[in-house]
C-alpha cells in the first residue's frame, strides 16, 4: 500500500513537472502581451514614409536605367527572418512567429506586421548586445589585446548600454576619440588602449589609432600613406581636384592629433609631448603638426588634440563620418554594404542610390541608428524577395533588384541553431547561468566553424570544414538529439504530423513547407510507426539545418 | 658550411631507423601518395609547422649565450651537433643529432612583439594589415600546388587559437583542426546509422535543396554557395581510408614512446603519416612558450616535449624518403629577451631570434646571422647588434622557393588589389 501511494505521488509529481515544461515551453501569453503593446509609430510619423519612398525611388531609377526587373514584395516570414538576422544575429523563435504572424497569416506581407516587429527587436536587449559586437569589431578589433590595461568585455557592455539607450552616434564616436579615464570605470577608452603593446612602454600606438579612426569613422582606408605618397593615385583626399595624390603628410598630419594621448596611474590623459617623424628620403625627422585631410574648413581649434580631432570628425558637416555609419548599419542590416569595400567610400562620389538620401537623414535625425534601421528595413530593397519568376542574375543582386543571398556569419548560424532547438525565445528571461553556458558552447563553435574577424563582408560559400560541424558536431546533436527534449517537445504539443512538420519549418527555416515538401513528409512519418515521431522530427531538424536555406540569408 | 655526410649513424640513428621501417609499410598502404616520394626530379611540395606558441627562447633552444655571464645565458650550456658549425642547447641532444638536415636562422627580426600580431606575422610573412587578411604559408602552399585528396590538404593539430587561415585566398584554405590524435577526430563521425543518415542527406538534396534552388541565379550551388559540393565532400571525407591517418590507434607503442608519447609528440608522428597521405601542410603545436617568469625552468619543461618529437619526426621523414619532398619549420611568434628580468623570466624578443628550417629544398647544416650574447636590451633600435637580419618577409620566400614556388608572383584579392605572395627575398645560402 506504501508503496502504491509512492507511485502515485510520484506519477502526480511527473505530471506537475511536465506540465509546467509545457506551459513554460508553449505559454506564449507573455510575448503576446508584450507585442500587442508594440506600435508602429515610429514608422507612422511624419515624413518617414516620403523617406523611405525618396530612397525607393533611387532604386527604381536605377533599375529602370539598367533595365532590370525586381522581385515582388517577400512575405512576412522571409522579412523578418531577415530582420532579426540582421539585429539580433539569429533567426526568429517558433514562439515569436506565432505571436506576430498568426493575425495576418503565414503567407501574406503585412507592412504594419514587419513595423512592429523591427520595432520590438529594437526594444530587445538582443539588439544592443548583438549590435555592440558587431561595433566593436570595427572600433577596437577581435584580438584579446594587451593584458589589464585593454578590457575588451567591458568595453563591448558599455557600447551595448550606449546602443540601448540609443545615444547619438556622434556622442558615441566622440567619446571613443577623446576620452579620459581608466579602462575599467571609463570603459569608452578601450578604443584607445587597445592599441598599446609592450614596445611602446604604455603610449598607444598612433599609427593604429590613426588607421582604425580612419577606417571606421571616415570610411577611408589611407593607411598606405603611413609608409609612402599615393603611388596610384586610390586615395583622394582633396575634395576639389580628387586626381590630386595623397602624401605621406597626411597620413602623419592625422594621426599627430593623438600624438599626446598617454596612459598613466589616472588612466587614459593627455600630456604635450609632439609628434616627429622623418619622412621616405628626408634625412632628419620634423615635428608634424596635427592638420585635418579635408573639410580643413570644419576644423576646431579648442581643447586637447583628441577633442580637436573629436569634434571635427563627429562635425554635422563631415559628410565621410555620417556617410560612412549608414554604409556600415546598411552592411550589418543586408550582411553586404552598398559601398564595397565598406571601409573604403570615395570621398567625392559618385554614391550608389540611396547613401546621400540616407545620410541626410541620419544627419537630420541627430544620428538616431534605431531611426537610421528603421528607414532601411522598410526600403523596398530589405522587404522584397530574394527569387524571382524571371531570371535572377548576379547584377540583380548588385542592383539589390531581388535580396541578395548573403551567407550567414558563424555567430549566426550558431545563434539561429540555438533558438531553432529551444522553440521558446532565447532572451533576457532566460536564466543568465543558461545563457552563459550556451555562449560559452557559441564561442566554441564559432571558432570551429571559422570566426571572420574583422573581415566581414567577404562573399564566399561553404567548406567542408563548416558542412562537417553542422552535420556531426556536438553543437546541434546534443540540441536535436542526446538529452534534448526538443523532438518529443514538438511530438508532444502538436496536434498532427502536419502541425508537426510545419512547427519544425517555422522553427529552422521561419517559413511553411511548400505543398511538395510537405506531402513528401507526410508520407514519411505515416510509413512509420508512431513510436518513431520523435526520431522523424529529429531527422527534419537535422534536414533543415543542413540545408542552404539555414546557412544563408534570403 | 654544409654537412657533406648524408646521414650520421650512431646508436640513436640506427633504433629510430628500426623504427622507422615499421611507418614504411604503413604509410604505403595509405592511399593518395600519388608519386614517388624519390623522385628527385620533382620539388618538395609538403610544409610540417612546429609551431611554439607563446615565443621559444633562442638562448634556450637554437642560439645558446653558454659563454655569457648567467643573467644572459641562463645557465643554458651548448653542444655539438652532427652539423660540424652549429652548437645548440645541451637540452636538445636528440634534435642535435638531426642538424646536418636543419638549419638555423638566427638573425629574424621583426616588428611585433604583440602574441596576437607576432603569429600573423611570421605565419603570413606579412605584419597585420586591418584592410586584408594575408593566407597562412599552408594555404598559400595548398593554393599553389594543388592535388586531390579525400582529407583537407591543410590540418593543424592541437591548435588552441589562432590557426593557419586562408585569409583573402578564401577559408576553403583554413586549417581543419584537431586535437591530440589518441582522440577521435572531430565531427567525422555519423551521429545516426549509415542508412539513417542517408534517407536524411536523400531529404535534404531531393527536396529541401531543389525548393531553395527555385526561381534564384541558376547553377546556384556551383557559382555561389557551395553548399551541396561541400557536402559531398565531407561525406566522402566521413568514409575515406585516408582518415586512417589521423589516427595512431594502431601504432606499437615503441614508436609512439620515440616521439615522447604525448600530445605534442603523437601530432609530430601523425605529421609524417598526413604528408604521405596528400595532405600538403601541418601545423603542431606546442603551447607553453610564453615564459615571463622562471624562464629556464619553464623553458626546459617544454624542450623536454619538443626533443624526442622534433628529432623522431625528422629522422622518421629522411628515413622514409619523405624529407626531400617535406619542409620543416620551427617557429614561434618571436624569441625572447637575452637578458633574464628580475624574476628569472625573459619577455617578447622580436629583435634578433631564431627560427629552424630544414627538409624539402633546403640546405641543412648552416647557421644564418648572429645575436650580440650580451646585448643592451635597453636601447630603442635593437637589431645593431643582429649580423645578417632576415625580415620575416625573407623567411618566407625562402620556403616558397625551396618549395618552387614564384614567391614574387601576385595574387588578385577579393577586391581586386594585386598582392604578391611575398615580398621578401629568399636566403640563397639555404636554398639546396
Amino acid at each position: 500500500m506504501k508503496l502504491t501511494t509512492q507511485a502515485v505521488l510520484f506519477v502526480l509529481l511527473c505530471l506537475v513537472v511536465m506540465g509546467a515544461l509545457l506551459g513554460s515551453a508553449f505559454s506564449t501569453q507573455h510575448l503576446q502581451r508584450k507585442v500587442t503593446g508594440i506600435g508602429n509609430h515610429h514608422q507612422q510619423a511624419r515624413g518617414f514614409s516620403e523617406m523611405v519612398a525618396e530612397v525607393d525611388h533611387q532604386f527604381q531609377q536605377r533599375w529602370k536605367e539598367k533595365e532590370l526587373a525586381f522581385a515582388a514584395p517577400a512575405g512576412n516570414l522571409a522579412v523578418m527572418r531577415r530582420a532579426s538576422l540582421a539585429l539580433h544575429g539569429t533567426i526568429p523563435s517558433l514562439e515569436e512567429v506565432t505571436a506576430f504572424v498568426e493575425e495576418s497569416g503565414y503567407e501574406m506581407t503585412d507592412d504594419n506586421v514587419l513595423d512592429r516587429y523591427i520595432n520590438y527587436l529594437l526594444m530587445d536587449r538582443r539588439y544592443s548586445d548583438y549590435m555592440s559586437e558587431r561595433l566593436a569589431r570595427v572600433f577596437v578589433g577581435v584580438e584579446a589585446g594587451p593584458f589589464l590595461i585593454y578590457r575588451r568585455r567591458r568595453f563591448r557592455l558599455w557600447l551595448s548600454d550606449q546602443l540601448m539607450e540609443n545615444q547619438p552616434y556622434n556622442g558615441l564616436v566622440h567619446s571613443l576619440i577623446a576620452s579620459k579615464g581608466v579602462w575599467t570605470s571609463d570603459p569608452e577608452v578601450n578604443f584607445v588602449t587597445a592599441t598599446i603593446t609592450q614596445e611602446d612602454g604604455g603610449r598607444p600606438d598612433i599609427m593604429k589609432l590613426a588607421g582604425r579612426t580612419s577606417r571606421a569613422f571616415l570610411g577611408m582606408r589611407i593607411d598606405c600613406l603611413q609608409c609612402h605618397d599615393d603611388r596610384l593615385g586610390t586615395i583622394a583626399l582633396d575634395l576639389n581636384d580628387p586626381s590630386e595624390n595623397s602624401l605621406q603628410s597626411d597620413f602623419h598630419q592625422f594621426a599627430a592629433f593623438y600624438s599626446q594621448v598617454n596612459t598613466g596611474f589616472s588612466g587614459v590623459h593627455d600630456d604635450s609631448e609632439h609628434y616627429a617623424y622623418k619622412y621616405l628620403g628626408d634625412d632628419e625627422e620634423v615635428i608634424v603638426p596635427p592638420v585635418v585631410p579635408f573639410y580643413q574648413e570644419l576644423a576646431a581649434s579648442n581643447g586637447t588634440r583628441r577633442v580637436q580631432l573629436a569634434d571635427w570628425v563627429t562635425n554635422k558637416n563631415n559628410r565621410a563620418f555620417s556617410r560612412t555609419a549608414v554604409n556600415r548599419i546598411w552592411a550589418i542590416v543586408f550582411g553586404r554594404p552598398l559601398v564595397d569595400p565598406v571601409d573604403d567610400i570615395p570621398l567625392t562620389g559618385p554614391f550608389p542610390p540611396g547613401l546621400e538620401s540616407l545620410t541626410d537623414e541620419f544627419v537630420k535625425s541627430d544620428f538616431d541608428l534605431k531611426h537610421l534601421i528603421r528607414v532601411i528595413t522598410s526600403l523596398q530593397v530589405f522587404r522584397v524577395d530574394s527569387r524571382a519568376d524571371f531570371e535572377v542574375t548576379e547584377d540583380h543582386e548588385a542592383a539589390w533588384s531581388v535580396f541578395p543571398l548573403v551567407r550567414l556569419r558563424p555567430e549566426q548560424v550558431a545563434g539561429a541553431l540555438n533558438q531553432a532547438a529551444s522553440l521558446k525565445t532565447i532572451n533576457a528571461d532566460v536564466s543568465y547561468l543558461v545563457r552563459l553556458q550556451q555562449q560559452n558552447e557559441i564561442d566554441n563553435f564559432v571558432k570551429r566553424y571559422g570566426d571572420t574577424g574583422e573581415d566581414e563582408f567577404e562573399d564566399r560559400g561553404g567548406t567542408v570544414t563548416q558542412r562537417l560541424l553542422l552535420m556531426n558536431g556536438n553543437f546541434l546533436q546534443h540540441r536535436i538529439a542526446n538529452g534534448s527534449n526538443t523532438p518529443g517537445r514538438v511530438a508532444m504539443i502538436t496536434q498532427d504530423d502536419e502541425d508537426a512538420i510545419r512547427s519544425v519549418y517555422l522553427a529552422a527555416l521561419t517559413r511553411t513547407p511548400s505543398q511538395r515538401e510537405s506531402l513528401y513528409f507526410l508520407m514519411k512519418f505515416k510509413q512509420q510507426p508512431k513510436n518513431r515521431r520523435s526520431k522523424l522530427i529529429e531527422d527534419l531538424f537535422w534536414t533543415l539545418t543542413n540545408s542552404t536555406e539555414f546557412s544563408w540569408n534570403h | 658550411m654544409s654537412c657533406k655526410k648524408s646521414t650520421h649513424w650512431n646508436r640513436r640513428t640506427v633504433l629510430q631507423t628500426a623504427g622507422v621501417s615499421w611507418l614504411t609499410s604503413l604509410a604505403t598502404g595509405l592511399t593518395c601518395a600519388q608519386e614517388s616520394s624519390r623522385d628527385q626530379r620533382r620539388p618538395p611540395k609538403n610544409v610540417i609547422v612546429l609551431w611554439m606558441q607563446g615565443g621559444p627562447s633562442q638562448r634556450d633552444t637554437f642560439d645558446p649565450a653558454a659563454s655569457a655571464q648567467e643573467d644572459f645565458s641562463g645557465g643554458v650550456k651548448a653542444i655539438k651537433t652532427s652539423a660540424p658549425e652549429i652548437e645548440i642547447a645541451s637540452s636538445l641532444p636528440l634534435v642535435a643529432e638531426q642538424m646536418q638536415h636543419l638549419s638555423v636562422i638566427r638573425s629574424v627580426i621583426s616588428k611585433e612583439g604583440d602574441h596576437a600580431r607576432g603569429v600573423y606575422n611570421i605565419k603570413t610573412g606579412f605584419r597585420p594589415d586591418p584592410t586584408l587578411v594575408h593566407p597562412s604559408i599552408g594555404a598559400v602552399v595548398c593554393h599553389q600546388l594543388p592535388g586531390k585528396s579525400d582529407i583537407p590538404r591543410h590540418v593543424s593539430i592541437l591548435s588552441t587559437n589562432r590557426p593557419g587561415r586562408g585569409g583573402y585566398l578564401g577559408d576553403v584554405f583554413d586549417a581543419f583542426q584537431i586535437g591530440d590524435p589518441l582522440l577521435p577526430i572531430p565531427d567525422v563521425r555519423a551521429r545516426v546509422s549509415q542508412e539513417r543518415l542517408e534517407n536524411r542527406n536523400s531529404d535534404l538534396l531531393e527536396v529541401v535543396e531543389s525548393e531553395f534552388s527555385r526561381g534564384r541565379l541558376s547553377n546556384l550551388d556551383a557559382s555561389k554557395t557551395l553548399h551541396q559540393l561541400s557536402i559531398r565532400r565531407a561525406l566522402k571525407m566521413m568514409t575515406s581510408e585516408q582518415l586512417k591517418a589521423f589516427s595512431v590507434k594502431d601504432t606499437p607503442q615503441s614508436v609512439l614512446t620515440r616521439y615522447g608519447d604525448n600530445s605534442f609528440g603523437r601530432g609530430c608522428f601523425v605529421a609524417t603519416r598526413l604528408v604521405k597521405a596528400g595532405v600538403r601542410c601541418v601545423e603542431v603545436t606546442l603551447g607553453g612558450w610564453d615564459t615571463h617568469i622562471n624562464n629556464t625552468a619553464a623553458q626546459q619543461n617544454r624542450i623536454r616535449i619538443l626533443d624526442p618529437a622534433m628529432a623522431a619526426m625528422v629522422a622518421d621523414l629522411k628515413a622514409d624518403g619523405l624529407l626531400d619532398d617535406t619542409v620543416i619549420i620551427w617557429a614561434g611568434e618571436f624569441g625572447r629577451t637575452p637578458k633574464l628580468n628580475a624574476v628569472g623570466g625573459r619577455d617578447h624578443w622580436p629583435h634578433g631570434f631564431s627560427v629552424v628550417v630544414g627538409g624539402g629544398g633546403i640546405r641543412g647544416g648552416q647557421v644564418i646571422g648572429q645575436t650580440n650574447p650580451t646585448p643592451d636590451i635597453s636601447i630603442s633600435y635593437k637589431t645593431t647588434d643582429v649580423v645578417h637580419p632576415v625580415s620575416i618577409a625573407d623567411l618566407h620566400a625562402t620556403v616558397l622557393k625551396a618549395l618552387s614556388i614564384d614567391y614574387s608572383q601576385e595574387l588578385q584579392t577579393p577586391i581586386g588589389r594585386p598582392m604578391a605572395i611575398s615580398e621578401g627575398t629568399p636566403i640563397e645560402q639555404l636554398i639546396g
